[in-house]
């Protein structure tokens, strides 16, 4: 999936292979696990890994599988050795509840704190994040703003979400294929501002045909990356199923007012 | 009859009043009253017709009728307690029970509950419970998990299981199997009866009746078999038109079909799936000049509408009422449907049995025939009707064989042993092996279930603090508190729907969706609205509906002014083709000598395949291949069913796609599977690159199942099922009946993780073997597999053959699942490329 240059859309440069996006002229990598790479910075960058998840909903009667914290570290720490990164940006959300990193096994404890050494750890705090219990090591941000990009849990309404790198809403999309549709998380993003799936092993998606995601992007220029195995696919807006019904509805709702 | 000369054994008031109807005591009425004076429980197999219900009663009034009042203050428990998989049919049995007792001024209190009780209701009945109780499974698990158990029950003397047959086949059955069990604790002379239709193995069902004893011979309750009725007059439309090569509608039959109802009084024209019940109701009003009264019922329309039309039903062919209902199986159990005179089949009817019972709406008077009339869709379908009647004429039936227990079940069973009081492991086992579908339950397996409900069974022993059950000093186990119970309470049942969304209908078209308003027209599956795009037609309820969008759980959706809507890609039937026909349709293709009865068409559509191919024999595997457009193309005549082809579709196209013979796509049908690909597949088959006997070797279902299976969405749907029914995951939690969505994980993402940390969870493994015989067919596939090794036969081809044309119209038709989707994404992400990057 690399190599191939499409020409004729906007934002992407003639070189630029199909798994990069571009922020207000960052070039960043999306990653087939869900993470992006910006490779001039060094810099990862993860969104809504929701650690402890399972234990969250064990803790109200559903004994869900407690694997889901050392499943996402496994995902995170083969991205680490693939990228080598000076810096990881977790995007908020990190841990499912504020009582996540007390319920922590000590097992992911020690290889989150593998993970962090030497190097810059920036958890930016997510709406999960506010009251968190417990010690979990790097530093703790509400936005980080590095060069042309700023990196924040929830997206900013309006100009605000300029050079924007976000989570928190954990994007999928749904293209038609050949027999009928496929959905998957996937990065969403217009050249302006970025939205990253979200990475954990029980963190769900919403479509981004749903309201939530209405009057973020541009959306003649929206392009998505789908995550698959060991690759990432590519749609311009025109192929995302759904894309811009919302739109229509808010550009009336306003019209109506 | 019973003989003249003996007494009656019928009480005085009874006689009278079978005598006012004109009835006689049936043979089989008095085994049954015989059966229950000796305490003896027993099944009964009988025919639409035979008064089955009145038979099961009879020994129950008889008694209560008898029985000295009760003394003041004096508290009596249920008498007969009496289990139907419907609500609807619970309700209609009820009334019909009533009308004996009522006429003869019997002191006996009959009552239903089920899930449309009012609560007040319930909750008196368990202090004040009637004689006689009629209920469903469901009803029965709640009831047994009460606190009032003991009371209710320590009385029962019969238990009464209608429609055994339609019961035992799913996962209900082994939770009513267990609760069985259950009753049997509490009253342990309780004696059980089961009505059941005619099905292939009926020792089967009378050892369900029973309690079973680890080690012993099978024990079996006693079996009485009624007399059959006069033989039901079947016929095939012999349509003057065109036979179609595919598809599933016969809409070129229709206009025959209207004149066939137009005869008859009341006519019910059954289907197999929802989809087809909206098209040919749809394509009957198009053509409907004679305005007949025709209607539509299916599983996915508001309730209110679907009542509405039984009750039109049940008034028949007179004034309100009406002259056909196309019906899918929502109308295949139980209820007396009035003047029903015909039933129409469009479509085949899959199996032997599934058509004895559906013929058998058709006419409830036992010395009269049933009429049936055979509208076959496609030349496949003409064989296959065929195969049915003749199968219906001997009398062959091919119910499946009984399941074995699902762990799912047992786990869902276990908490609520506990949530009705304090259990013991070693006594419960005892009573769980007593069930027929858990008699070979290993106690090893039957401690990891329980384990698995205290604490999720982990290896990683996470979770001990918020253990749902705990043993305690006494050694007994006891629920962690009310919550759980009250959770148990709210999701008990084995039915798990689809996620489903509202359809609410908007009128206005084009202008701003409202934010709300509008007519709910009934519920479809959220999987589907997540296959259409704002603006795609599709029909419900017989209406052409646009496609707004989903608003919260609903679909927003308007009229569309187009007669030509977006057809929902369900394929051929719910039901795939049983093994028993297929074999007699496979017998019909291989011996020219039978085709004479076929309609001339078929027969010339089969001498051509003679002339061109081959005829695929009954011993063999035929596979042809051929080129076609720039694709090559494989056809796989096994004839073994949708599902199991499905399922070989995914292992072969991974097989080949190894072995480099670059597999693009694959569609099946019932009888026969088509794979393309874009390498010549005759070439590499003839030069044994691969050979076929390794293609087809029985090792796929090893590794490569394991494999296909890790990203299966069918398998990933199987699991949430399991998950489910578990109570892994709830489907419904206190307080938060309408948002659950926010509260649930997407089961995917549970099983993708448990699959890659713990793969031999008791969860697992009750989903693979969920898989074994459900959506994927596993078993029959690996039947299939060991039979034809060796005995597959090559006909290279140059073009097309005759029978592969039905199973080639499907390609392009129908969605492609599981494995192959990261191949359609790969490819639907680089034909944008590739144009994108064109000068």
């Amino acid at each position: 999936m690399t190599g191939l240059a499409p020409s004729g859309l906007a934002t992407i440069d003639d070189r630029a292979a199909s798994d990069t996006f571009e922020v207000c002229g960052a070039q960043l990598t999306a990653l087939p696990s869900g993470a992006a790479w910006w490779a001039r910075e060094a810099t990862l960058i993860v969104a809504d890994l929701h650690f402890e998840k399972g234990s969250a909903f064990a803790r109200r009667g559903a004994l869900l599988p407690p694997h889901d914290t050392l499943a996402t570290l496994a995902r995170l720490a083969a991205d680490v050795a693939r990228t080598t990164p000076a810096r990881v940006i977790s995007l908020g959300d990190a841990f499912h509840d504020g009582f996540g990193p007390e319920r922590m096994g000590d097992e992911a404890r020690a290889q989150l704190a593998a993970l962090q050494a030497g190097r810059d750890w920036v958890w930016v705090a997510g709406n999960h994040d506010a009251e968190l219990i417990g010690e979990v090591g790097g530093r703790w941000v509400d936005t980080l703003t590095l060069g042309p990009l700023t990196f924040r849990h929830e997206p900013a309404r309006g100009r605000a979400g300029e050079g924007e790198i976000a989570g928190h809403l954990h994007p999928a999309a749904r293209v038609r294929v050949a027999a009928g549709t496929v959905r998957r998380h996937c990065f969403v993003g217009d050249g302006r501002r970025a939205i990253l799936p979200a990475y954990g092993a029980y963190a769900g998606g919403l479509d981004i045909a749903s309201r939530a995601f209405a009057g973020l992007f541009a959306l003649d220029a929206v392009v998505v990356h789908l995550l698959g195995e060991g690759c990432v696919h590519r749609f311009p807006s025109g192929e995302v199923a759904g894309l811009g019904v919302n739109r229509d509805e808010t550009a009336r709702r306003r019209a109506s007012r | 009859m019973t003989d003249l000369d003996a007494p009656s054994p019928l009480p005085a008031p009874f006689a009278a009043w079978f005598a006012a109807n004109g009835w006689s005591l049936r043979a089989h009425q008095a085994r049954l009253l015989a059966e229950a004076e000796a305490g003896r429980s027993v099944l009964l197999v009988a025919p639409t017709g035979a008064g089955k219900t009145l038979a099961g009663f009879l020994p129950s009034l008889i008694a209560l009728a008898g029985r000295p009042p009760a003394r003041p203050k004096e508290r009596r428990g249920i008498h007969t307690l009496y289990v139907s998989p419907l609500k609807a049919l619970a309700v209609d049995v009820a009334r019909n029970v009533e009308r004996p007792i009522a006429a003869m001024g019997l002191p006996i209190r009959l009552e239903t509950r089920t899930g449309d009780t009012p609560a007040h209701k319930r909750q008196r009945q368990k202090y004040d419970p009637p004689d006689i109780l009629m209920t469903t499974p469901e009803q029965v698990a709640l009831l047994l998990a009460s606190r009032e158990a003991p009371a209710l029950f320590g009385g029962l003397t019969t238990v009464i299981f209608d429609e055994l047959h339609a019961l035992v086949t799913s996962k209900r059955g082994d939770l009513l199997a267990l609760d069985l069990a259950g009753l049997r604790r509490l009253a342990p002379g309780l004696r059980a009866v089961g009505l059941s239709a005619t099905v292939a193995d009926p020792a089967e069902l009378a050892a369900w009746l029973m309690p079973q004893r680890p080690d012993g011979p099978r024990v079996e309750a006693e079996l009485v078999i009624a007399a059959a009725g006069a033989p039901p007059e079947i016929s095939i439309l012999a349509s003057a038109e065109r036979i179609p090569w595919a598809g599933h509608l016969a809409v070129h039959a229709l206009p025959e079909v209207l004149a066939a109802v137009a005869e008859a009084k009341t006519a019910i024209v059954f289907v197999n799936t929802r989809a087809q019940a909206e098209l040919v109701f749809q394509e009957l009003w198009a053509a409907n000049d004679a305005g007949l009264r025709i209607a539509l019922h299916h599983g996915s329309l508001d309730v209110a509408q679907r009542r509405r039309v039984e009750a039109a039903m049940a008034a028949g062919g007179g004034p309100g009422g009406l002259d056909a209902v196309v019906a899918t199986s929502t109308l295949d159990l139980g209820i007396d449907w009035g003047d029903v005179d015909l039933v129409i089949h469009v479509g085949a009817p899959k199996g032997a049995s599934r058509l004895a019972q559906r013929i058998g709406r058709a006419n409830h008077r036992l010395d009269e025939p049933s009429r049936a009339l055979l509208v076959p869709a496609n030349r496949f379908e003409v064989l296959e009707c065929r195969a049915a009647i003749e199968a219906n004429a001997e009398g062959a039936q091919d119910t499946p064989p009984l399941r074995s227990g699902a762990l799912d079940v047992l786990a869902q069973h276990v908490l609520g042993t506990a949530v009705a009081a304090p259990f013991d492991a070693d006594a419960l086992y005892t009573e769980v092996t007593s069930a027929l579908p858990y008699r070979d339950l290993k106690r090893a397996r039957f401690d990891r279930v329980v384990d698995f409900v205290a604490t999720g069974g982990y290896a990683l022993s996470a979770y001990e603090r918020w253990a749902k059950i705990r043993r305690t000093a006494d050694g007994l186990w006891r629920v962690s508190n009310p919550k759980i119970a009250q959770v148990w309470r709210l999701n008990v049942g084995t039915i798990v729907e689809m996620p489903m969304l509202k359809v609410r209908l908007v009128k206005n078209p084009g202008a701003r969706i409202p934010a709300w308003g509008g007519r709910v027209l009934g519920e479809m599956e959220e999987y589907f609205f997540e296959t259409l795009t704002a603006g795609d037609t599709f029909l419900f309820g017989g209406e052409v509906l646009r496609f707004l969008a989903i608003r919260e759980q609903e679909a927003i959706v308007t009229p569309a002014k187009g007669k030509d809507p977006r057809i929902p890609s369900y394929m051929g039937g719910k039901f795939p083709l049983s093994t028993h026909l297929a074999a007699r349709v496979r017998a019909m293709i291989a011996d020219p000598g039978r085709w004479a009865s076929l309609p001339g068409q078929v027969r010339e559509w089969l001498e051509l395949q003679r002339l061109h191919s081959r005829l695929p024999r009954p011993d063999e595997l035929m596979i042809e291949t051929f080129p076609r457009g720039e694709r090559f193309h494989m056809i796989v005549y096994a004839f073994e069913g949708r599902l199991a082809h499905q399922t070989l579709g995914m292992l072969l196209t991974r097989r080949m796609e190894r072995a480099g013979l670059r597999p693009l796509g694959f569609v099946c049908n019932d009888y026969c599977l088509g794979i393309f690909a874009a390498s010549d597949l005759g070439a590499a088959f003839a030069a044994r690159r691969p050979a076929l006997d390794d293609l087809f070797d029985e090792d796929m279902l090893g590794d490569d199942l394991e494999a296909w299976l890790a990203e299966s969405a069918l398998l990933k749907r199987t699991f949430r099922n399991c998950a489910i029914i578990a109570g892994l995951v709830e489907r419904r939690h206190p307080g938060q009946e309408k948002n659950g969505r926010q509260m649930t994980v997407a089961t995917d993402l549970v099983y993708d993780v448990l699959r890659s940390h713990q793969p031999d969870h008791i969860l697992l493994e009750a989903t693979r073997s969920d898989a074994a015989t459900g959506l994927l067919d596993i078993r029959r596939l690996a039947e299939m597999l060991a039979r034809v090794r060796r005995h597959i036969v090559h006909a290279r081809l140059d073009r097309i053959s005759p029978l592969a044309v039905p199973v080639m119209l499907e390609i392009g038709r129908e969605s492609v699942a599981g494995g192959t989707e990261e191949i359609l994404l790969r490819e639907a992400a680089e034909t944008l490329i590739a144009e994108a990057t064109r000068r």
